[in-house]
């Protein structure tokens, strides 16, 4: 999937950015996207990641560094020119015109006749499936509505590049299930290359082909959506994608790809070294809550256990989610399926907890 | 305006004290203006009302004032001055202040607020004072005593009120729609015809109309900066009130009272249109 910057699509080349000449918003971004891809920019707010999609757009300009697309530079190329859909966060549809005037708008733009616009235009509502609503006006439209004409005018003109900036985040969330289905069909289906910005890292996870996690102006990860969930690659992402719980220690020992940790109280786990190299380094050790084991015939029997007290037990319907106390750490979930062999803890219960080395990994502190 | 059944006698006090309150503004304000109406319709040449027309005798009303208006060639030449400059000169305000509102909402702008200042500033210094300014001025350019000189002198009294009024409808515009517009493939002037024009319209259109009304009422840069040949009809009137004190001033002051209620109809109008517009508008 990894494309490599000859038949890259779009390119950002040490790319930096700065609004005061000071700080700078995005340092040094090397990104290759795709012919196709659908890749998303997650991110907290204030990481860079809208100020690259509008680098990309051409409403921003970058300090340092080209952007390339299809090869060629478009640093001097304004946005009007560049032939990139977009869709708005807030739709940004014109309120004086009618859906259909809405869509027609970049053919008209384009001198296309208008027999040909109007099968274009009608072509894109039905794709969209809101093939009656041509006549109404965008105030006339409910959230989703609008969010689907919005999609629908952005890909009218057929541009090979569509950028969205979170255009999901104001629908409800039953709706944005479906919209962030919806988007990724009509991407696959009519193989644009997307390039998708969120803070939302289900979204993410969801619809991308690969992630990049964003933060404090520089890509901390990009990887497709289950390595970044399983193998993050520092402490950062593992923290802000998915929830995870995190325990203090120091490296004892690494051998064979394994590290043996040793953990404020004192407690010996094994761990899998990421970002950690000599023993004596403080660790940040990381293990996602469902990944946590509590029967001991699912481990190796010369895994290392710790200990752990039920503090709170909590029934979800599908899932039994459990906080423990285990090594001085109060918040210490673990997430076990509502099965039948699967017991219900009680706050108070002492237990060992365990885990396969490979699911625990120990990050830069 | 019905007053709730708990209220208090205080209550009840402050309520029609309040409305006796309104009562008097309005007629402080309305009343000046509504004497004007019907004495000038009086039957004799005076600026009072004469017996016959407090016993509401037809003998006492006549249209003479107004067919005087319409036939005498100084207040057709004044009225004609006037429709030649304040057309042309709310022409100007709008061009410019609309240019000038839009510039002034971008952020990247230098001191903008020290030229929006100054941009108002024929709003708050003195007329008198501008008056005088103007005439010197254009009295070293040759433009004083000249229908160019009326009409930029004009211009520069209208603008203001366009630029108050296309700013205000500005903040309430959506710069992702002239992002969207740009992206969809339209260059800077399609976007601005197409997008940003038509919903801002209602303010340009306010702004002109007090553009307009400035111009068609403005009697003292007119005198500073005009001559003989651009005698509009404030100017006719105000010489009217001093040499010869006759009645058909007020058939032409009803006349503009007329007008002005049928252009602020105009902008109210259009402001409940743009409300509706805006109201719907997501966001």
């Amino acid at each position: 999937m990894t494309a490599s910057t000859d038949d890259a699509f779009v390119v950002f080349d040490r790319v930096q950015k700065s609004y005061d000449g000071e700080t700078l918003v995005v340092k040094d971004l090397n990104l290759s996207i795709g012919k196709g891809e659908f890749l998303t920019m997650l991110g907290p707010s204030g990481s860079g990641k809208t100020t690259c999609l509008m680098m990309l757009a051409g409403f921003e300009t970058a300090t340092h560094g080209d952007i390339l697309l299809d090869g060629q530079p478009i640093n001097n190329i304004p946005p009007h020119k560049r032939g990139i859909g977009m869709v708005f966060q807030n739709y940004a549809l014109f309120p004086h015109m009618t859906v259909a005037e809405n869509l027609a708008f970049p053919l008209e733009v384009r001198n296309i006749g208008k027999s040909e616009r109007e099968a274009k235009v009608r072509r894109a509502l039905d794709m969209v499936q809101m093939g009656d609503f041509g006549g109404r006006r965008p105030a006339q439209l409910s959230g989703g509505q609008q969010q689907r004409i919005a999609l629908a005018r952005a890909l009218v003109f057929e541009p090979e590049l569509v950028l969205m900036d979170e255009p999901l985040g104001a629908l409800d969330k039953q709706l944005r299930e479906h919209m962030q289905f919806e988007i990724t069909r009509l991407a696959h289906n009519l193989g644009i290359t997307t390039v998708y910005v969120t803070h939302d890292q289900t979204e993410a996870l969801t619809m991308s082909d690969r992630v990049a996690v964003f933060d404090d102006g520089r890509i901390q990860q990009l990887a497709p959506p289950d390595e970044l969930y399983e193998q993050p690659k520092n402490s950062f992402v593992a923290q802000f994608i998915g929830e995870n719980n995190t325990l203090m220690g120091t490296v004892k020992e690494i051998n064979d790809g394994v590290a043996l940790v040793e953990l404020d109280d004192g407690e010996l786990i094994d761990a899998k070294p990421v970002n950690v190299a000599e023993p004596g380094e403080r660790t940040l050790v990381s293990i996602r809550p469902e990944r946590v084991e509590i029967s001991k015939d699912r481990l190796s029997p010369d895994a290392h256990l710790i200990h752990a007290e039920v503090l709170e037990f909590i029934y979800m319907g599908d899932i039994y989610r459990t906080r423990l106390r285990v090594a001085g750490n109060e918040d210490f979930v673990i997430k076990t399926r509502n099965a039948p062999d699967q017991p219900r803890l009680k706050p108070g219960e002492k237990l060992e907890i365990g885990w396969l080395p490979e699911d625990c990994r120990a990050l830069d502190a | 305006m019905d007053l709730p059944p708990y209220a208090t006698l205080g209550q009840k006090i402050w309520h029609y004290g309040f409305l006796v309150i309104c009562g008097l503004i309005f007629f402080f304000l309305i009343a000046p203006i509504m004497v004007i109406i019907p004495l000038s319709f009086n039957a004799e040449d005076f600026f009072t009302f004469t017996p016959e027309m407090l016993a509401f005798d037809p003998e006492g009303y006549s249209l003479k004032h107004y067919r005087d208006f319409f036939t005498n060639p100084d207040w057709q030449q004044a009225l004609w001055n006037s429709v030649k400059i304040a057309p042309a000169a709310t022409f100007l305000s709008v061009t410019l202040g609309t240019l000038a509102a839009i510039g002034l909402s971008q952020d990247h702008v230098p001191f903008r607020r020290a030229i929006m200042a100054i941009l108002i500033s024929p709003m708050i210094v003195p007329l008198i004072i501008s008056a005088a300014g103007m005439y010197f001025f254009y009295s070293r350019i040759g433009l004083q005593g000249t229908y160019l000189g009326v009409v930029l002198a004009h211009a520069a009294l209208g603008i203001p009120f366009v630029i108050i009024t296309v700013t205000a409808t500005l903040v309430g515009f959506d710069r992702s729609l002239t992002r969207a517009s740009a992206s969809l493939g339209a260059d800077p002037v399609t976007t601005f015809f197409k997008v940003q024009m038509p919903l801002i319209l209602p303010g340009v259109i306010s702004g002109g109309l007090f553009a307009f009304i400035t111009s068609f009422d403005e009697v003292v840069v007119v005198l500073f900066v005009g001559s003989a040949n651009q005698q509009t009809l404030p100017w006719q009137m105000f010489t009217g009130l001093r040499e010869q004190i006759s009645p058909t001033i007020l058939a032409v002051a009803t006349i503009l009272v007329v007008i002005s209620i049928a252009l602020l109809t105009t902008v109210e109008i259009l402001r409940r249109r743009s409300e509706k517009i805006r109201g719907m508008s997501p966001g």
